[in-house]
């Protein structure tokens, strides 16, 4: 027999995965294995800190530096390099925390919006 | 609503660059983009079977697949305009199905070396009825080819434009951009009609 050490257990391991994560197990350690956000977002879904949380994870406490002003989802993935998968969790557990929100934001999907071309024709002559 | 404040808010637009691997997506991403391209990795996972195809993406695999991340603002019309760079390819369906929810239009680029990388993209496209256009990438070493003989190559219908640009160039990914905008002026219904 082994060591009665009796703290870490094999099935220990379990709760680290939900049933779709598979072998997934390093990518989503920062979200604690958690692969599904519990807040719907997409990845131009804007969030912004409501207030600094200095106890959080480092991931946790890096987004919530970037967001200080209304960041993107994508952004926000892109900054961590971490997968947006895994932004998208890691971004509802600190809304969930309420430290941070969901700004509103209007897409613009109608490619038929002849004054939404007319906008964006012009602004990008100027840049 | 509790905040009324829809006159403030920017209005945010997507824009899709596509193409094979090498073909130049994050650097058009990256000339076009104002700020520094990010880029980020999706995970391919064997959850995502029964999302879409996946064909060729066996078991329980983890595999990755780059997404790159550009924007642009144009303050003086409240637009944010955000470019999604990710290959074109038939298994990363998927996450084009996210990525396209809400696009305004596509690039699709086209190295004239390895033409039928953007097949699959193209395809896409026209499936779900998103307006695109075929950027060729000018590479240096590339044999140089008319945009009506890649249209003929690409058997690409007659109202899908073909430009041909330089992802390095801010300029040239710029004016990639405006010429998606005109075509898809040009095919909106005019406000007489």
């Amino acid at each position: 027999m082994t060591t009665g050490d009796d703290e870490v257990r094999p099935e220990d391991d379990a709760v680290w995965l939900d049933e779709d994560a598979g072998s997934l197990v390093r990518p989503y350690t920062v979200t604690s294995g958690r692969t599904h956000p519990t807040v719907d977002l997409d990845l131009l879904t804007l969030v912004v800190t409501v207030r600094l949380s200095p106890a959080l994870d480092p991931e946790y406490a890096r987004a919530l530096e970037l967001c200080r002003t209304p960041t993107s989802v994508a952004e926000v993935a892109g900054q961590l390099r971490l997968p947006t998968a895994v932004t998208k969790v890691l971004l509802s557990d600190l809304v969930e925390r309420g430290v941070m929100a969901v700004q509103a934001a209007r897409t613009a999907a109608d490619p038929t919006d002849r004054a939404l071309l007319e906008k964006l024709l012009d602004g990008l002559q100027r840049v | 609503m509790v905040y009324n404040e829809s006159e403030s808010l920017p209005t945010q637009v997507k824009i899709l660059i596509a193409g094979g691997f090498g073909v130049g997506k994050t650097t058009f991403v990256g000339a076009a983009s104002e700020i520094e391209p990010l880029s980020t990795e999706e995970l391919i996972t064997s959850a995502s079977v029964g999302i879409d195809d996946l064909g060729g993406v066996e078991g329980k695999t983890t595999t990755t697949v780059a997404l790159d991340f550009g924007r642009i603002t144009i303050d003086q019309h409240g637009i944010v305009l955000y470019l999604f760079g990710t290959p074109g390819q038939r298994r990363f369906w998927f996450l084009w199905n996210e990525l396209s929810a809400g696009a305004l239009g596509a690039v699709v680029l086209a190295d004239t070396r390895r033409l039928e990388d953007c097949f699959e993209a193209v395809d896409f496209f026209e499936n779900r009825g998103i307006p695109f256009l075929v950027a060729v990438n000018e590479f240096d070493d590339a044999y140089h080819y008319e945009p009506e003989e890649v249209r003929s190559a690409l058997e690409l219908p007659s109202h899908v434009p073909v430009v041909l640009c330089d992802a390095r160039d801010r300029s040239s990914a710029i004016s990639t951009l405006r010429a998606l905008i005109l075509h898809l002026l040009a095919t909106a219904p005019s406000p007489s009609a």
